[in-house]
């Protein structure tokens, strides 16, 4: 589902985009700018030898040299190699700029209604002259001027703007639901928001950053393949530059420029070139895909991602409970049950409350009740009874939690025993029968998966509602290609041990972590980052927050606090946490479509030696002709096809570069037996065709 | 090429495949400080060194000072035996009444024993007394081969350790390696070659009355116990200037065998000592795998070249192969197993002179030195040679699988790559740039005894032999100049200690990383893809780099000598 999106998403090319690709060509003009160019390596050492070689055939331009013609040739595609490379960064760039743009256009000049004292007093002010403290008033048709934190009302919230999502949504205050960001537009009712983010720092300013790129730095993997490019680089210019006294001890001369052709096509230029590009469409993958990472360094983290915490609500079953069974006890019929059961649910909005009613209607037939005939009242679920249900007249039912209902009808004698666990067995003798056997009924419905709801009406017990968490359609699927790729999934859940266990072993996670507070998620993160271990988990709320620093990749949900974003170094923008799975995906994408790149340009340069090396000492040793396995026209046309070829492949990898390599949920094994395959066999043969292909057409347009 | 000889190459490789288990053993035992047979002899004599040099046996450091350490240790190594030849004629156990040796050839032999290399510009039974011989020469041979194993085995504890300080002790793991291993092997080796016809002695010269009635002076001397270490600790300086082709050096075709044996087995072991120390002594297989599929080809290469002949000589009806500058005891497969061996390994020792051989015979043990002698190599040398390779290898072709690179559990990040770059930037720095200046600088080509490519791969070979502490020469060239045994020093100098203090550096940092347990996504080190794998960028990105080079030396030579030209 996702997956398919994120396809559709990439495929589009943005080579074909003249939108993208004409700034692009005027930006890779502006980046030969050498203080750009030194930032990569490679690239920078072809454009110096570059602008060398130009100079040298100004010279003989001047003074008169031989073969004029050959050295512009070499000299133009050398540029060729360095503006190709800036190309392939402006494309990969292009694609963020257009949406920085649109982002950029709602972050239009406000005014802020700045709350002075605890009333309705307001002042109007410009939005830019707010601190991060100041609490302003946000009305219905009003932006919110700047990121904060709702400390009171309700309002629906367009937050198109970011998340590209149109239906509006819910922004309260205190829970999970407090932050609302900067751009975004109130539709209904008002809020109070403090502001958390001074101008400038605010959400959509960093996004617009990191989908610009402006404050890309490099990350960990790229800065030890740039040492790894940059030393191969300085191996080729020992290789290159004693070759001259070697011809001179063979009585024979090299010209320069030839020497530059060699050097710069055995040189990781492939690679080089593409580096950045590679990086920038990792993260505009992510982006695409409505994922903000905050560095490129969690993205790369998501690659070696080892653990992943998931969430069991939302992520592994379906948010809502439906009730699947009535569980009676003896001398209570299951009819009666369904009927106390649906009468306690009739005004109960929760999901969990509509199955009842549903179920009942379903299996017995029990129609729908209208609560003003019933002369009834509804007793709204409360944190501290844990129930809820109806009155009506003298009689009354209630719903809830099982020690809950034990307590509600034993006035407290239960409870004790109950609450304390595993204990509730010993002291079971206190116990009265139906409570022991309403515990017993509990038990099976806890180790099924399920979760027990206890009804009674009229202080006496009836039985269980079995609710029953959901597992999401294709959900084991997907962790079985997890485990393919070595990655450990932990389910974490609220729920009592036996039901998390039922449930883990429907959704085939490797483990699970019940009744888990936020101390046991953090320690769990810790424990494994202890073993070596990378984990990545998603979390919406404040309390969410250490687990999500801690975390090597923490994935906040945009509908989330302010404090949970702050801690992630993601933020899902569709606030889905099943998107954890993909972004792994992407984390290992980019890192393959580096290595791919990195083997396919190291591979390339057994075709260059064989095309350049007889071409070079031919003049001296006629001998060498052997070595020319491509049969090559002659000495210039080998030397002009190779930089050629070496210049052109940029181009033809760019597409590649930016969609990255394809990744498959196989073994290690399996995907580097297919990769070597590919880009390491693929790279040594493909050079020997191209050159030898690009020769011909030299030779039939007489360019040497 | 017949069957029999192809026999002699596979009982070779098997012999030394079923020593690699054992030794391994040992070894491991060894360098973790456990107990061993020999313990109770050689535990009162342990702690009595430790004692005199006031070493601490429970402390352990840091790479640093590991470092330092062997630094400070091969200062000492370098005066001792720049002073002995200085002073040798003032010395006793002198009998020929050798001379003090030259300043400049004193420097390069006393930098080329310390580093491993034992380049033999000097002529062992015509410049050096006895005393120069065992207390000089002898005694290097084993501490440098003590310091090679015991930094492998600290950079092999960079990757078994997990979030540590330290990588050892150097002063304990040079003294272990020593008496445990080293001493024990030769005294055994040394009376085998004894048997076999070697002399060992501290007497005079012999004086012989030829048939002819002409006078010759016999050269003895201790030849034994210096042939046993020089072998096992991969060493290669002859106690004669013929080295293993003299009749006393390498009497017998049995005693050729044993001494190609001892060249590769502590270098195999080590492979193992790996695997033990990481937890899967597979990933030692598929090391010694890799050296294994390089050694396979190039003996292959040489031997096919060597029983081919050229076509000059087959022209003349001189059939059988290439026979010019070998002993007729050991004939073409034995010659040519040699050749491999001593350069695949950085023993440098010589049964046939490698000049002779034809182009391509002679461009094998030329590039195995140059893909750094990472084929078994010098004991412990080649071991952290190939692993700074396999650190290369994983790292390229590691982020296919969509991680970041990991070997043993270590992640393989900046710092790693930074270092075996540095380390392996060496080889074609000294190699290439000083035959660069070597084949246009007058005084330096005066010393070619050949012109056109044959010239140029003498020079080319001396340093790389130099380079890569390997210490055999081509033969044809004229060493022993002002200007050969400078720049030939600190090629040898340069070429262990350079790629030493990177491998350290990388040990230190590998020690204070996590180890991150194995899982299905991680790249598996110890099948035939990883070490296909790991041939590839060593050809590659070690070969390729001396292609022009070895395109203008031996390539060239072997098209000219199938168009009967010569050099």
């Amino acid at each position: 589902m996702e997956t398919m999106k994120l396809q559709k998403k990439t495929t589009a090319s943005a080579m074909l985009d003249p939108k993208i690709v004409m700034p692009a060509i005027r930006a890779a003009f502006a980046k030969l700018d050498p203080r750009l160019m030194v930032k990569n390596p490679v690239m920078f050492v072809v454009e110096v030898v570059a602008a060398l070689t130009t100079v040298i055939f100004l010279r003989h331009l001047v003074t008169g040299g031989e073969s004029l013609a050959f050295t512009f040739q070499i000299i133009l595609w050398l540029w060729f190699t360095v503006l190709f490379a800036n190309f392939a960064e402006a494309v990969a760039e292009g694609r963020g700029k257009a949406q920085a743009e649109s982002l950029k256009k709602t972050r239009t000049e406000s005014q802020a209604k700045l709350l002075e004292g605890p009333g309705k007093n307001y002042r109007l002010v410009p939005g830019t002259s707010l601190k991060v403290g100041d609490i302003v008033l946000v009305e219905a048709g009003d932006n919110i001027p700047s990121d904060g934190e709702v400390i009171e009302g309700v309002a629906s919230v367009n937050e198109a703007a970011i998340t590209g999502e149109s239906a509006p949504v819910i922004r309260e205050s205190g829970g999970d639901r407090s932050a609302v960001t900067g751009g975004t537009q109130v539709l209904s009712d008002w809020i109070r928001v403090r502001i958390t983010a001074a101008q400038g720092s605010t959400f959509i300013d960093r996004m617009i950053k990191l989908v610009e790129g402006a404050e890309r730095q490099k990350t960990p993997n790229e800065i030890a393949l740039n040492i790894l490019l940059a030393g191969l680089t300085i191996i080729f210019v020992f290789a290159t530059v004693t070759i001259p006294s070697y011809a001179a001890y063979a009585g024979g001369s090299i010209s320069v420029v030839v020497l530059v052709a060699l050097f710069v096509t055995l040189i990781p230029t492939t690679i080089g070139a593409l580096l950045s590009a590679i990086g920038i469409a990792g993260m505009d993958r992510l982006v695409r895909f409505n994922v903000l990472a905050m560095s490129g360094r969690a993205v790369e983290a998501a690659g070696d991602v080892d653990t992943l915490l998931l969430d069991k609500t939302g992520t592994i079953t379906l948010g809502n409970r439906q009730a699947t069974a009535f569980r009676p006890l003896r001398g209570v019929t299951e009819q009666e049950l369904a009927d106390a059961a649906q009468l306690a649910s009739l005004a109960d909005e929760t999901p969990e409350g509509r199955s009842i009613v549903v179920l009942a209607k379903e299996k017995y037939g029990i129609r729908g009740r209208d609560m003003k005939e019933l002369n009834a009242s509804f007793i709204p679920f409360a944190a501290q009874t844990r129930m809820s249900g109806i009155d009506a007249g003298s009689s009354s039912v209630r719903k809830g939690a099982v020690d809950a209902i034990l307590n509600y009808v034993d006035g407290g004698g239960a409870t004790r025993a109950v609450a304390s666990g595993n204990a509730a067995r010993a002291v079971s003798g206190v116990l009265s029968e139906a409570a022991r056997e309403i515990q017993a009924i509990s038990d099976e419905v806890s180790k099924a998966g399920g979760t027990p709801l206890a009804v009674a009406k009229d202080g006496k017990l009836l039985g269980i509602v079995h609710l029953k968490d959901i597992v999401k359609g294709g959900i084991r699927e997907r962790f079985a290609e997890l485990r393919r790729m070595g990655i450990r999934t932990v389910m974490i859940t609220g729920d009592n041990p036996m039901t998390a266990a039922a449930i883990a072993a429907e959704a085939g996670v490797d483990d699970f972590l019940a009744q888990a507070t936020p101390e046991d998620k953090l320690k769990l993160i810790r424990d494994e980052q202890a073993r070596g271990k990378l984990v990545a988990m998603c979390g919406d709320g404040t309390n969410d927050a250490p687990a999500l620093a801690q975390a090597d990749v923490g994935v906040a949900m945009n509908t989330g606090t302010q404090a949970a974003r702050e801690a992630g170094n993601m933020v899902d923008l569709d606030s889905n946490p099943t998107k954890l799975i993909e972004v792994v995906e992407i984390g290992k994408q980019l890192l393959m479509t580096r290595g791919a790149l990195t083997t396919f340009s190291i591979a390339n340069d057994v075709a260059k030696y064989f095309a350049i090396i007889p071409a070079m000492f031919l003049a001296f040793y006629p001998q060498l002709e052997v070595l020319n396995v491509m049969h090559l026209a002659s000495p210039q046309s080998a030397i002009l096809s190779a930089i050629i070829f070496n210049a052109l492949i940029i181009i033809a990898l760019i597409p590649l570069a930016l969609k990255g390599v394809a990744y498959r949920a196989v073994g290690a094994g399996a995907l580097l037996r297919r990769n070597l395959l590919i880009y390491g066999l693929g790279g040594i043969i493909v050079p020997f065709i191209g050159i030898k292909a690009i020769d011909l057409a030299v030779v039939a347009l007489h360019l040497a | 090429m017949t069957p029999i000889g192809w026999f002699q190459i596979v009982l070779y490789c098997a012999i030394i495949v079923a020593l690699v288990k054992p030794l391994g053993w040992y070894m491991t035992k060894v360098f973790n400080g456990e107990r061993t047979f020999l313990s109770p002899v050689l535990r009162p004599v342990e702690s009595a060194l430790y004692w005199i040099g006031g070493v601490d046996e429970k402390r352990e450091q840091h790479w640093l000072t590991y470092t330092v350490a062997m630094l400070l240790f091969h200062v000492g190594g370098f005066l001792i035996i720049y002073g002995l030849m200085r002073l040798q004629a003032l010395l006793p156990f002198n009998p020929a009444g050798q001379s003090a040796v030259a300043q400049d050839l004193s420097f390069n032999t006393a930098i080329s024993f310390i580093t491993n290399t034992n380049w033999q510009n000097y002529g062992g039974e015509s410049t050096l007394s006895y005393l120069t011989q065992m207390v000089g020469l002898t005694h290097q041979n084993f501490l440098s081969a003590a310091t090679g194993i015991a930094l492998a085995v600290a950079l092999i504890r960079g990757f078994s350790r997990s979030s540590m300080r330290t990588i050892g002790n150097f002063w304990i793991d040079v003294t272990r390696c020593t008496l445990y291993v080293l001493l024990p092997i030769c005294i055994v080796y040394a009376l085998f070659l004894v048997w076999q016809g070697m002399p060992q002695t501290l007497g005079a010269y012999v004086e012989a009355t030829t048939l002819e009635g002409g006078k010759q002076t016999i050269a003895v001397g201790p030849v034994a116990s210096q042939v046993a270490i020089k072998m096992l600790g991969t060493n290669g300086g002859g106690f004669f200037n013929a080295n293993a082709s003299h009749p006393f050096e390498n009497p017998t075709a049995l005693s050729n065998f044993v001494q190609m044996i001892s060249i590769f087995a502590l270098g195999a072991a080590l492979t193992n000592v790996f695997g033990r120390m990481v937890g899967n002594q597979r990933q030692g297989w598929a090391i010694l795998g890799v050296m294994g599929v390089l050694f396979l080809a190039g003996v292959a290469v040489t031997y096919w070249a060597e029983a081919n002949g050229t076509s000059t000589l087959n022209a003349l009806q001189l059939t059988g192969g290439n026979m010019e500058g070998k002993e007729v005891r050991f004939g073409i497969v034995a010659s040519s197993l040699f050749a491999v061996i001593t350069t695949a390994a950085s023993c440098g020792a010589v049964n046939a002179m490698h000049d002779s051989f034809t182009a391509l015979g002679g461009m094998i043990p030329l590039l195995n030195i140059q893909l750094g002698e990472i084929i078994v190599g010098g004991v412990g040398a080649g071991m952290y040679g190939m692993l700074l390779f396999v650190v290369l290898a994983i790292f390229v072709a590691g982020l296919m699988v969509g991680r970041t690179p990991e070997f043993v559990g270590k992640k393989i990040e900046a710092r790693e790559v930074k270092m075996a770059m540095l380390a392996i930037l060496i080889l074609p720095l000294m190699i290439l740039g000083w035959t660069a200046v070597a084949v246009v600088f007058p005084p330096a080509v005066a010393s070619m005894a050949n012109a056109g490519p044959h010239g140029f791969t003498e020079v080319l070979y001396a340093f790389t032999s130099a380079t890569g502490n390997n210490g055999s020469a081509f033969g044809g060239l004229t060493g022993n100049t002002f200007f050969y045994n400078l720049t030939l020093a600190s090629s040898m100098f340069v070429g262990r200690f350079f790629m030493i203090v990177p491998a350290m550096a990388m040990a230190g940092s590998l020690a204070a990383k996590k180890s991150i347990p194995p899982s299905a996504g991680t790249l598996p080190t110890t099948g035939g893809l990883f070490v296909g794998l790991v041939v590839g960028v060593i050809l590659i990105i070690g070969g390729l780099t001396f292609f022009p080079a070895l395109a203008l030396g031996p390539i060239v030579e072997h098209l000219a000598m199938n168009a009967n030209t010569l050099f």
